[in-house]
C-alpha cells in the first residue's frame, strides 16, 4: 500500500504545498501543464501540420507515389542490410564480453559503446579520415585506391561501427544472465556443444536478439547524418529525401508523406520491440555474473578472443583515432595554393577556425559555431530540465493520468529530427528568423533522454526513507531537501550531460532549421566537408574533433553520474 | 501514556484493522505478533501518523493525535530494510533527528556519541552506511531512532532481514537497551520467539483483530484460541465432543484419540463440540494420556520428537523405538 499517498491524502494534515503538489494524484495535473504545453506547440501542432499536408490533394500523385514507394524500399534494403552485417559482429562481440575475462576487457568495452553516443557528423567525419579519398589510408598508401565516400558500403559500415553497442549490451545481458547450470544440465544429458546452443543458449537468447534486431534496424531505418555525409544524397532513404524535398528540391507535399510512411514505419517497430521487450525481461533472472566469466583455456578459445579482440580494436579505435590525427596533419595542397605543399604536422586547422575569411563558407569565424553550438546546448539543458523534472515527478507516481501521458511523452523518440524539422517550418514558419528555434528543437529529442534518467531515479527514493526521515521530525518541506533533492543530484547531472551531449551533436534539425548565420558545430562540420579544398577538409576534421573530445568528455561524466541501472535505451 | 481506542481500517474492501484498542504504559514494551497479513504493520504506521485510520483514535498522553503530522509525533520508528539515507555517513544518519529539532552542534555530535555508544558502534561516525553489514545497519538505524530521545519507539520486523545467530544477539541488547532507557516501545513481529524474548507484553494480531494478549508467560499458558495455540504451535490440536460431566465439574470429551477429562470455562452442554489442546511434554500427575504407535522420531538438541500414528507428536527426553506402541500422560486443556 501506498502510504505517503495515503498521508497527504488525508486533509486533516496540513502540509506544505511543495511536497503536496509532487505527490497528490489530483495536482499532477500542474505538473504536467508545462511539459504538455511544450510537446503540444513544438511536436503535436506541427506533426499535425505535416499530416494535414499529408492529405492535400497534391501529394498522392502518381509520380510522388512511385518516389515514395522507391525511397522506402531502399530505406528497408539499407537497414535491412546494416542490421545483417551489425548483428554478425555484434553476436560474437556480446559472447566475447559476456563469457570471457581478458586483460583490457573494461577498456575495450567502453571502447566499442562510445560510437553510439558519438554525433553523427563525428562518426561520418572519422571515417572520412579513416578510409576516405583526402584520409589517412588512402593519403599515405598512395598505392591503395578505393571508393568509399559515396557508396553503399560506407553507410553499411559506418551504421555497424554505430549500432554494434546496442548488440553488445542487450544480447550480452542476456547471456550473462543465462543460468550456467542449464547449459550443464544439457551437457549431462548428453548435448553436445552444438545442441546446446540450438536448443538451450539460442532459444533462451531469442528474445533479446530480437530485441536487439529491432533496435538495431529502427536506428539504421531513420539513420541521417551518416547517410548524407557518407553515402550522398545519391543513397536516398525517407530521411534524406526529406531534407533534400524540404531544402534542396523542394516538394513539401512529397517530404509530408515520406514523413508519414516514416512514422507508421518507426511505430510499427517500435511496438514490435515493446512487445519483445516484455517478454524477454520476463524470461530472464538476475543472476550472479561471475559464476558465467572465464578466462579462454583450450587454444580454439584464445585464438577467437585475441583475434576478435584485435578485429575491435581495429574497427572501433582507427575511425576515432584517424579523426583526430588528421585535423593536426596536412596530407594535401590547400584550395588554391600553389608551389610545394608543407605536409605534415600543422596546427593550421585550428588557428584558421578563428579566423573570419571572406569567401570563406561562413559569415563569420568558423569558432562561433562552437559558441552558437556551447549556447543552445546551455538553452537546451536549462529547458529540458525545467521541463522534464515536472514530468519525471509526476511519472515516477504514476497514476491513471500517466498511463496515457507516458508513451506520449515519449513519442518524439519516434519520429525523426529532420521530420521534426520540417514540422517546425511547416508550423513556426514566422519564428524562423530566431536562432532561439534551435534550443526548441533540441529539447523536443532531448527531453525523453532526460525524463528517463530522472524518472528511475525518483520513483527509487524508497517510500520508507521518506517516512524515516518524518518519524525523526522532518517536514515535508525538510524531507523534500534533505532526502528528495541530495539522492536525486547525480540523476540531475546525468540528465542535464545528457541534454548537452544530444544538443551538441543533434544534426538533423539543427540543419533544417538553424540559420545561416547562426551555425552549430554539426552544421559547420557538414558545410566543411563539401567544400574542396585541404583547408577546409582540415577544419572539418578539427571541429569534429573538438565535438568528438566535447562528447567524450560528456560521455565520462554521464558514466560517472549514472546510478546503477538507469538512462538505459 | 499511548492508547489506541477502536482502530479500524480497510483498504481496498478488504478490512485490516477491526476495532483494535489496547493501552501502553510508561516504559512497557509491547509486542504485536501476527502472520503476514494479520494488520500488524498496518497498525504501526497508523500509530506513527504514516496512515489514517477509517475510524478509531490514537491518543498520546492524552492528546488525540489524530491531527498530528508524522514528523511532530516524536515517536520513533525502525524499519525492516533500516531505511537508512544512502547519501549520508553513518553520523549524519543518527544526527538527522537532532538536525531537524535545530539543536546547537555540540549537542548533537554529543547525543550522536551517546546513540552510537549506545549500539556499539563507536568509531562508525565517518563511515557511509551502504559499506556496513546488515546488523550493523540495523544498529545505525536504531541508533538515529534512539539518538533523538523519542516518547515512544517502534519496530517493525527490524530483525527480518538478519540471520539467526545475530538475531538473538542483537535482541538481547536490545532488550537491555529498552530497559535502560523506558523508552515505551511496541515491537512488531511475526516470529514467536523474537515476540517471547521482548516483550512485557504480547498482542496477537489475526485478521485485524486482537485475538489474545497478556504477559509471555499468560499467552504460553492460556492461548484461549484454537488458532493461537495452532498459530505459536503449543501442541496437539484436537476436535472433541462432551460426553459427561464429573462430580469436580470436569467434562468428559470423546474424541478420535480417546477420551479426555479437561476443565472448561463457560456453559457446556452434552453433544457439544469442543477444542481441546494436549501439550506434547510429559507430565505425570496428569489423569489424561496420549496413546499411539511411533511412527518416526527426531533428535532435538534436549529431547526427542516423537510422531504417533494419530498425527499427535510428543517431546520426549528418551527416544522411543519406530513401531513401538506408547502411552503418556500429558497435561489437556479446553479451548472453547
Amino acid at each position: 500500500m501506498d502510504s505517503g499517498k495515503q498521508v497527504i491524502q488525508s486533509n486533516r494534515i496540513p502540509l506544505s504545498t511543495s511536497v503536496s503538489v509532487y505527490l497528490s494524484g489530483r495536482r499532477h495535473i500542474i505538473l504536467w501543464v508545462l511539459p504538455l504545453s511544450f510537446l503540444l506547440i513544438f511536436f503535436f501542432y506541427p506533426l499535425f501540420r505535416i499530416l494535414a499536408l499529408t492529405f492535400s490533394p497534391d501529394t498522392f500523385t502518381t509520380e510522388n507515389l512511385l518516389q515514395a514507394g522507391q525511397v522506402l524500399l531502399f530505406t528497408v534494403y539499407q537497414a535491412a542490410l546494416s542490421t545483417l552485417l551489425t548483428l554478425l559482429l555484434g553476436l560474437p562481440a556480446a559472447y566475447l564480453f559476456a563469457r570471457y575475462d581478458f586483460r583490457g576487457k573494461s577498456l575495450l568495452r567502453a571502447l566499442t559503446i562510445v560510437p553510439f553516443m558519438l554525433p553523427t557528423v563525428v562518426v561520418a567525419a572519422g571515417f572520412s579520415a579513416f578510409l576516405g579519398p583526402r584520409g589517412l589510408v588512402q593519403e599515405l598508401l598512395p598505392a591503395i585506391s578505393f571508393n568509399f565516400i559515396g557508396t553503399l558500403t560506407a553507410i553499411l559500415v559506418a551504421h555497424v561501427f554505430y549500432n554494434t553497442a546496442i548488440v553488445i549490451r542487450i544480447v550480452g545481458n542476456a547471456i550473462s544472465s543465462l543460468d550456467p547450470r542449464l547449459e550443464a544440465a544439457a551437457r549431462s544429458l548428453g548435448a553436445d556443444t552444438l545442441r546446446v546452443w540450438r536448443y538451450v543458449i539460442f532459444p533462451l537468447l531469442r528474445p533479446a536478439i530480437l530485441a536487439a534486431t529491432l533496435l538495431v534496424f529502427l536506428f539504421d531505418f531513420t539513420s541521417f547524418g551518416v547517410i548524407l555525409l557518407l553515402g550522398g544524397s545519391r543513397f536516398a532513404t525517407l530521411e534524406v529525401e526529406i531534407y533534400l524535398r524540404v531544402l534542396k528540391l523542394p516538394n513539401l507535399s512529397l517530404a509530408a508523406l515520406l514523413c508519414m510512411i516514416q512514422l507508421a514505419c518507426t511505430m510499427l517497430v517500435s511496438v514490435l520491440y515493446s512487445g519483445v521487450v516484455v517478454r524477454s525481461t520476463i524470461q530472464t533472472a538476475p543472476r550472479s555474473e561471475a559464476s558465467n566469466i572465464r578466462s579462454p583455456k583450450s587454444l580454439r578459445e584464445k585464438i577467437f578472443v585475441s583475434g576478435f579482440t584485435l578485429l575491435l580494436v581495429t574497427f572501433f579505435f582507427l575511425p576515432l583515432f584517424a579523426l583526430p590525427f588528421r585535423s593536426f596533419f596536412r596530407l594535401e595542397a590547400d584550395r588554391g595554393q600553389r608551389g610545394e605543399v608543407q605536409y605534415g604536422f600543422t596546427t593550421d586547422y585550428y588557428t584558421e577556425l578563428f579566423v573570419n575569411r571572406t569567401g570563406s563558407v561562413f559569415y563569420v569565424p568558423p569558432i562561433r559555431a562552437t559558441i552558437n553550438s556551447l549556447g543552445y546546448a546551455g538553452m537546451t539543458v536549462v529547458l529540458s530540465l525545467l521541463l522534464g523534472f515536472p514530468a519525471a515527478l509526476a511519472l515516477a507516481k504514476p497514476g491513471r493520468l500517466e498511463k496515457i501521458l507516458d508513451p506520449l511523452i515519449m513519442l518524439p523518440l519516434g519520429s525523426s529530427a529532420v521530420m521534426l524539422g520540417l514540422g517546425f517550418i511547416l508550423s513556426l514558419g514566422t519564428w524562423l528568423i530566431s536562432p532561439w528555434l534551435v534550443p526548441f528543437a533540441h529539447t523536443l529529442v532531448a527531453l525523453p533522454f532526460v525524463i528517463r534518467a530522472l524518472q528511475p531515479a525518483i520513483a527509487s527514493i524508497p517510500e520508507r526513507l521518506r517516512q524515516a526521515a518524518a518519524s525523526l521530525g522532518a517536514s515535508p518541506l525538510e524531507v523534500w531537501r534533505n532526502i528528495d533533492l541530495p539522492i536525486l543530484r547525480r540523476a540531475t547531472l546525468t540528465a542535464a550531460v545528457f541534454a548537452f551531449t544530444i544538443s551538441l551533436g543533434e544534426f538533423g534539425a539543427t540543419l533544417l532549421i538553424s540559420r545561416p548565420e547562426y551555425p552549430t558545430i554539426p552544421v559547420a562540420i557538414e558545410r566543411f566537408l563539401s567544400q574542396p579544398g585541404g583547408l577546409n577538409y582540415g577544419q572539418a576534421m578539427a571541429m569534429a574533433t573538438v565535438l568528438m573530445v566535447l562528447t567524450l568528455i560528456s560521455i565520462l561524466l554521464i558514466e560517472k553520474f549514472r546510478l546503477p541501472g538507469t538512462g538505459e535505451f | 501514556m499511548l492508547a489506541v481506542n477502536h482502530l479500524s481500517k480497510s483498504y481496498e474492501g478488504r478490512l485490516l484493522l477491526d476495532d483494535i484498542s489496547f493501552t501502553l504504559d510508561a516504559g512497557e514494551t509491547i509486542c504485536l505478533l501476527g502472520a503476514s497479513g494479520s494488520g500488524k504493520s498496518t497498525l504501526l504506521r497508523i500509530i506513527a501518523g504514516l496512515e489514517s485510520a477509517d475510524s478509531g483514535s490514537v491518543s498520546f498522553d492524552g492528546v488525540d493525535l489524530t491531527s498530528i503530522p508524522p514528523h511532530l509525533r516524536d515517536f520513533g520508528l525502525v524499519f525492516q530494510d533500516y531505511a537508512l539515507f544512502p547519501h549520508l555517513s553513518v553520523y549524519d544518519n543518527v544526527a538527522f533527528g537532532l538536525k531537524m529539532r535545530r539543536l546547537p552542534q555540540d549537542q548533537i555530535s554529543q547525543s550522536v556519541a551517546n546513540a552510537l555508544e549506545m549500539v556499539n558502534l563507536v568509531g562508525f561516525d565517518k563511515r557511509q552506511v551502504t559499506e556496513l553489514s546488515g546488523g550493523e545497519q540495523q544498529r545505525v538505524a536504531l541508533a538515529r531512532a534512539l539518538a533523538t530521545r523519542p516518547r515512544l519507539l517502534m519496530f517493525d520486523e527490524p530483525l527480518g532481514a538478519l540471520d539467526r545467530a545475530l538475531r538473538e544477539g542483537l535482541l538481547h541488547e536490545l532488550r537491555m537497551i529498552l530497559h535502560q532507557t523506558q523508552i515505551p516501545s511496541i515491537y512488531v513481529t511475526h516470529d514467536q520467539e523474537e515476540a517471547f524474548t521482548i516483550a512485557d507484553r504480547v498482542l496477537i494480531l489475526h485478521d485485524g483483530k486482537i485475538v489474545c494478549q497478556g504477559t509471555p508467560a499468560e499467552v504460553w499458558s492460556h492461548p484461549g484460541s484454537t488458532f493461537v495455540a495452532g498459530f505459536l504451535g503449543l501442541g496437539n490440536l484436537i476436535k472433541g465432543e462432551i460426553i459427561g460431566k464429573d462430580g469436580d465439574g470436569d467434562w468428559s470429551v470423546a474424541s478420535s484419540t480417546g477420551d479426555f477429562t479437561v476443565h472448561c470455562g463457560g456453559e457446556h452442554q452434552m453433544g457439544d463440540i469442543v477444542h481441546l489442546l494436549a501439550r506434547p511434554l510429559p507430565a505425570e500427575s496428569e489423569p489424561n494420556i496420549l496413546r499411539g504407535t511411533v511412527t518416526d522420531v527426531i533428535f532435538q538438541q534436549d529431547r526427542f520428537k516423537v510422531l504417533l500414528e494419530n498425527d499427535l507428536y510428543l517431546y520426549l527426553q528418551k527416544p522411543a523405538r519406530v513401531g513401538e506402541r506408547i502411552e503418556v500422560p500429558v497435561k489437556v486443556e479446553c479451548l472453547s
